[in-house]
């Protein structure tokens, strides 16, 4: 056969039948009625359940723990603590690859942050293992909590994000500030948060001999499978991880947690199926969180109004345990131009759970610091802040210089200003009031996330009877991604939707990747596309190599697959069935298996950024100083749109992600005790349904021939970039109150 | 949540003799003792289960002209009773404002009174706290207190009452039907609540057994209905707890303010009362000079307990509004957003 | 000690026996009925994942102790398509996606219905965000809910006015 370079020429593929349709959910009507099954549903027979006790120091050890009063309470099973529990084959300590993070796992009694798990109870009902955990009354031996970005001595971490460098610079940055006509400097603090997805955390685990069933909620079952395997020392494939539904993840599912292995060693203890689910307060510690960073920022210009240096600093946070240091000054790095650009991070190490990603990890706290700091600078300039983000637009990637693969932020600048009505926006800020006195304010930001990939595989099967089949272990966490998936494999196989069995969402299928870094539909995609190239190529291989086909001596890519038959592309009218193909050569059914990842050499060579433009209106009372967004448009451009209802949907909630870090999010910290005082839904303020306006979402026509053979960029992450800011930006330009604490808060505003 | 006995009585005087023993504690909806069991905050012996109790659930239009509210009316149901928000639509108005619709469903007038302070020290079992366990401290008093009490409190405790419906029923002169061991008796809502004090674990005045059966709002009350407002500053539009809010409540006669009352929620371990602001309205014209002083008046003891210094000049000004607002007049339907500053023109920028 | 109460779910009377009255009714649907399309999200009434109907009103089954709701009727997401049929407010949630992840799906469902008997938001954009303000969606179909329920709304004043035509 010959050999086949389906990613590079996708020559048997006809996009527009599937993909580019505004379809509705395929697991909408499982939703609506209850009957999605999420971790949390499932209640294998003779199923207990385990609930986990929590540490309430930051920092110390457990000296003593009441088991007796817990096993006392009718109903209890066992106690699970560090002293009683089943032995793990590796330290969880130990990191294995630069995808694990530390757990804490009843290794021992070293309490690292508040929250941490500390024992497991595990009962015949949720009331009894609940009252259970609450019966132990811990005693301590407690040590100072490090709390805040002042915790204690700052340094410079190796990497922060994944593997990035820690500062970067780009032509000479204090010169540059030294001869500009104008600076600005500022420092902007944002808060921790916490992702919060209305799924918490579970578990159902059930062992059978060395064969363990998992239903838990992952953003990456494979990866996940990986890690079950190293610590309970079995292999890979007796692991079965089912996630076909998540409740959310925002990152905060990326890596197994503590919890979801204590659910599975606690099943290992007691021999039988176990539940368990964490309480929401629960969800503030062992699960990951955005980090709090304090960012300096400064600007120079020149004469004209011409970024001549950006300096960008962030302080963030890591565990006293592990390492995952927020990349937030790496936002100033592609989407101004400036002749120097120098970005820097140092870090100081508190007494928390460990942070990690967190919906755009890195581009959204960095993103809310430097389109204010942009805001600040235009004013200061006496610039409209988009003839100020026009003029210093960058045409090629500022700190690297090379060529963006497409860029068609210009446009979103263009149409997103035109919906929104920015060119009747005064300059001066506390200028604007609606008819009932209001201040109004409008403000705007730059979006920007880069367009990534990761690796996926994906198996393709086209069957006698003329359906498809189309494997791969991915994860809807509500992006959509059984839908938009489905789409690209019903067009990779050239048939429609409904012909095509989609298979998803748990481990035994082929790797589906990470669903993060908003690569998943790229990533899984071209997985997706390169197998059902790749099985069409081995049909067409059949049929044109028979000469009692319609098709003989076409060549294997002298055919195009549509509507379950190949054609000839030199003649259309000469086409061939599936079905009959398979038929004549007696085949039930004919498979293919490929991989999708990014093309390092295009990756070389280009700069690849999904861009936008969010434009927020929002109305402060001038006495009273409480906030409301009215209005948001956000236009964006990020390659091609598989499914336009889903995609909208995504961009809707990352800008609603982004007015919340702007107005929101903060979770509060006792800086004595170092336990987080609302660790709740009720005073962890996330935006409710009358928090949220009109939004208004366009997107923005974006062919790149370089990111991948599909195309996508991918939306998950940017809507919250560009969103925080303009929200920001517009309270400025309401009230002309510059909060550089984020969230802004009505304290800031009683002037 | 730890094991308890459920009781579930027949008649008044079961549940009386049910709950006057220790570490009983009466349950109605329990929207909020729940969540306080749930967190190992309250941890009762027995549930004296009142939901049952016959004639408790009656909204009664009296002879005299006053209203009187069962203890077990739902938040909504009061709220949505047509004759009663149009006789106190402030109460209504609070009423509205606070909580979601689940909320408000299920939750009862006897509950809503009884309900216990946010103070994050008093949810969190690890802290300090003088009035979940009397005596330990106060964790708040140096801690993150940025929402905490500006008036009334005490270096014991600093916590805040965080009704919204206490707010204008206390502005109103609402008094409060209590079933006890000696039989019944009625006390203004004003007396209901305590300060802190030395004592801040003893949040109300009410003895062991003691059960709210009623609320009576007095005939006069209604003679505010065409200005009366309910002004909630939140951190979020809606489903969020006042940080402060005011009750604002005249009677205008010819150009002049002929009664006035007002009172703050979210500042004090108590809705408060401001008999010094109502006096210097009285007999005042209804004028933002006028309404500027009051709030002064009504502020002037305040001081902060922490880091939350904003919340007095807030709460000025939110009396400010909530005057100026009732001044306008009683709208003729509860706005879209009750209680929020948005709510006047939210319509129309909606639309 | 068992305590035994009635309760009518989705329309079939069940007697059932608590042996513990801890249990809510959250607990009760999810973990002893088999009934797990209703959501526990927060546990404290702060989200409104769990909201069912009880006695025709939506509540937080969260913060509802089982054994007090003796005799009551209880309607959970499980209870209102007829069959194949979904119900108008299911139905207006998928054109519209009115949810993303789907996992306070069940809630925002159940809090429409409720909302659409209250009869109090009628087809006012702004009196639907606060009425469904109880439901948290940490995805943000925010937008995507007020049209469902705008949709669903019409329905219904579609069907009453030829009901009474």
């Amino acid at each position: 056969m010959p050999e086949l370079n389906p990613t590079q020429n996708p020559v048997h593929m006809r996009h527009g039948s599937n993909i580019g349709q505004p379809l509705t959910r395929r697991d909408g009507i499982l939703k609506v009625k209850g009957q999605a099954e999420y971790a949390a549903d499932h209640h294998p027979k003779g199923m207990l359940f385990a609930v986990i006790a929590n540490a309430s120091i930051a920092r110390g050890r457990v000296t003593s723990l009441d088991i007796a009063a817990a096993k006392a309470h009718p109903g209890v099973i066992d106690v699970m603590t560090s002293s009683h529990k089943p032995k793990l084959a590796i330290d969880p300590d130990i990191k294995t690859n630069p995808f694990v993070f530390r757990m804490e796992v009843l290794q021992s009694d070293e309490i690292r942050y508040a929250g941490q798990s500390i024992a497991v109870v595990i009962a015949e009902t949720l009331e009894a293992a609940t009252e259970g955990a609450a019966l132990l009354s811990p005693r301590y031996a407690a040590l100072p909590a490090r709390v805040g970005l002042d915790a204690g001595e700052s340094f410079e971490p190796p990497v922060v994000g994944v593997g990035n460098p820690t500062a970067h610079v780009h032509g000479d940055v204090e010169a540059g500030l030294a001869a500009a006509a104008k600076t600005v400097e500022a420092v902007y603090e944002t808060p921790p948060q916490y992702h919060n997805a209305m799924e918490p955390h579970a578990v159902v685990a059930s062992w059978d001999g060395d064969r363990l069933s998992i239903d838990t909620p992952s953003q990456a079952m494979v990866m996940a499978r990986a890690r079950v395997a190293e610590l309970f020392g079995i292999p890979a494939e007796n692991i079965q991880i089912r996630s076909p539904f998540l409740g959310g993840g925002f990152g905060s599912k990326g890596f197994l947690t503590g919890p979801q292995i204590l659910g599975v060693m606690a099943a290992r203890l007691v021999g039988k199926p176990v539940k368990l689910v964490l309480r929401r307060e629960q969800m503030y510690g062992p699960v990951g969180h955005r980090a709090p960073t304090r960012q300096r920022l400064r600007m120079g210009v020149d004469g004209d109004g011409r970024l001549v240096a950006i300096d960008h600093h962030a302080r963030t946070v890591s565990s006293s345990y592990d390492d995952f240091y927020e990349p937030a000054a790496g936002a100033s790095h592609t989407l101004y131009a400036s002749r120097a650009i120098r970005t820097t991070h140092d870090a100081v190490r508190v007494d928390t759970g460990t942070p990690l990603f967190m919906r755009a990890p890195g581009e959204a706290t960095g993103s809310i610091a430097l389109e204010s700091m942009i805001d600040e600078m235009a004013f200061a300039c006496g610039i409209d802040p988009l003839d100020f983000r026009l003029q210093n637009y960058a045409e090629v990637e500022p700190i690297t210089g090379k060529p963006f693969s497409s860029k068609a932020l210009r446009e979103c600048y263009a149409q997103g200003a035109a919906r929104f009505g920015w060119d009747k926006r005064r300059l001066a800020p506390r200028t604007m009031r609606d008819e009932s006195g209001l201040l109004v304010g409008w403000g705007m930001g730059t979006a920007t996330f880069p367009a990534l990939m990761f690796m996926a595989e994906a198996r393709a099967a086209i069957r006698r009877d003329g359906s498809g089949v189309m494997e791969i272990g991915a994860h809807d966490m509500g992006q959509g991604a059984w839908t938009a998936l489905a789409q690209i494999a019903a067009d990779g196989l050239g048939l429609d939707l409904d012909k095509v069995e989609f298979r998803s969402g748990t481990s035994d299928l082929p790797d589906g990747g990470i669903a993060g870094g908003s690569a998943h539909t790229a990533t899984a995609g071209n997985a997706i596309h390169n197998a059902g190239a790749a099985v069409i190529a081995k049909l067409a291989d059949l049929a044109t190599k028979d000469e009692r086909s319609p098709l003989f001596g076409a060549g294997n890519t002298g055919v195009v697959a549509r509507d379950g038959r190949l054609h000839r592309r030199d003649d259309e009218s000469r086409s061939e069935s599936y079905a009959d193909i398979l038929t004549r050569a007696g085949l039930a059914e004919i498979d293919a298996r490929a991989t999708g990842a990014a093309d390092p050499a295009a990756q070389a060579e280009y700069a690849m950024h999904a861009h936008g433009a969010v434009f927020a209106e929002v109305k402060v009372d001038p006495d009273l100083g409480q906030v409301r967004v009215t209005r948001m448009v956000g236009a964006f451009a990020a390659g091609r749109i598989i499914n336009p209802r889903m995609v909208q949907s995504q961009l809707y909630g990352g800008m609603i992600w982004g007015l919340s870090f702007a107005l929101h999010e903060e979770a509060i910290t006792d800086r004595r005790s170092g336990r987080i005082m609302n660790a709740n839904l009720a005073e962890y303020h996330i935006p409710v349904n009358a928090d949220v306006p009109a939004l208004d979402v366009l997107t923005v026509d974006e062919h790149d021939p370089h990111v991948n053979a599909l195309g996508i960029k991918g939306v998950g992450e940017i809507g919250i970039t560009g969103s925080a800011g303009a929200v920001a930006n517009a309270v400025w330009h309401a009230t002309g109150v510059r909060v550089r604490r984020f969230p802004i808060r009505i304290d800031e505003l009683l002037t | 949540m730890k094991p308890f006995d459920y009781v579930k009585p027949a008649t008044l005087a079961d549940a009386v003799a049910a709950a006057a023993q220790p570490g009983a504690a009466y349950l109605a909806a329990g929207t909020n003792l729940i969540d306080l069991m749930k967190g190992g905050v309250s941890r009762p012996d027995r549930l004296v289960d009142v939901t049952h109790l016959p004639g408790l659930d009656r909204i009664e239009h009296l002879p005299d002209g006053g209203v009187r509210i069962g203890a077990l009316v739902s938040n909504a149901g009061l709220a949505h009773d047509t004759d009663f928000a149009k006789a106190y639509p402030a109460v209504a108005e609070a009423l509205l404002s606070g909580a979601s619709a689940q909320l408000r469903n299920a939750a009862t007038v006897g509950g809503n009174l009884l309900q216990r302070t946010r103070c994050a020290y008093f949810y969190d079992t690890a802290s300090r706290c003088n009035k979940r366990a009397a005596g330990s401290g106060c964790d708040a008093r140096e801690g993150e207190n940025r929402l905490h009490a500006v008036l009334g409190w005490s270096e014991q405790c600093i916590a805040t009452h965080p009704s919204d419906f206490c707010v204008p029923l206390v502005a109103l002169d609402a008094v409060v039907e209590i079933e006890g061991r000696n039989g019944r008796r009625e006390l203004p809502l004003e007396e209901l609540h305590r300060l802190p004090g030395e004592t801040p674990e003893r949040e109300t005045v009410l003895e062991p057994g003691d059960l709210i059966t009623a609320v009576r709002l007095p005939a006069a009350a209604r003679d505010f209905a065409a200005h009366a407002r309910y002004l909630k500053v939140r951190e979020r539009t809606s489903y969020a707890f006042a940080v402060v809010s005011a009750a604002a409540a005249l009677q205008i006669e010819n150009g002049k303010i002929k009664d006035a009352r007002v009172a703050l929620g979210g500042i004090a371990a108590k809705p408060w009362r401001s008999r010094v602001a109502e006096q210097v309205l009285k007999g005042a014209t209804p004028d933002a000079q006028n309404f500027r002083e009051a709030a002064q008046a009504a502020l002037a003891v305040a001081k902060p307990s922490g880091d939350n210094a904003f919340k007095i000049e807030l709460a000025r000004r939110v009396i400010v509004r909530a005057l100026t607002l009732a001044t306008a007049g009683t709208p003729a339907r509860i706005s879209a957003l009750p209680g929020s500053p948005f709510a006047a023109n939210s319509g129309a920028l909606h639309a | 000690m068992t305590h035994s109460i009635s309760l009518t779910v989705n329309g079939t009377k069940r007697e059932i026996e608590l042996n513990d009255p801890r249990v809510t009714l959250l607990d009760l649907l999810r973990e002893r009925l088999d009934l797990t399309g209703t959501k526990k999200g927060c546990d404290r009434g702060q989200c409104g994942a769990c909201t069912i109907l009880v006695d025709g009103k939506r509540i937080n089954s969260c913060l509802a102790l089982a054994i007090s709701h003796d005799g009551a009727e209880v309607v959970t997401i499980e209870g209102i398509a007829r069959g194949d049929q979904l119900h108008p407010v299911q139905a207006a949630f998928i054109p519209h996606d009115g949810f993303q992840c789907g996992f306070c799906t069940p809630g925002q469902i159940m809090s429409t219905i409720g909302l659409l008997c209250e009869g109090q938001a009628g087809d006012d954009p702004e009196r639907i965000r606060e009425g469904m303000s109880g439901n948290l969606c940490r995805c943000g179909a925010y937008a995507g809910i007020v049209d469902a329920v705008l949709e669903a709304q019409a329905n219904q004043t579609d069907s009453k006015q030829r009901r009474s035509a």
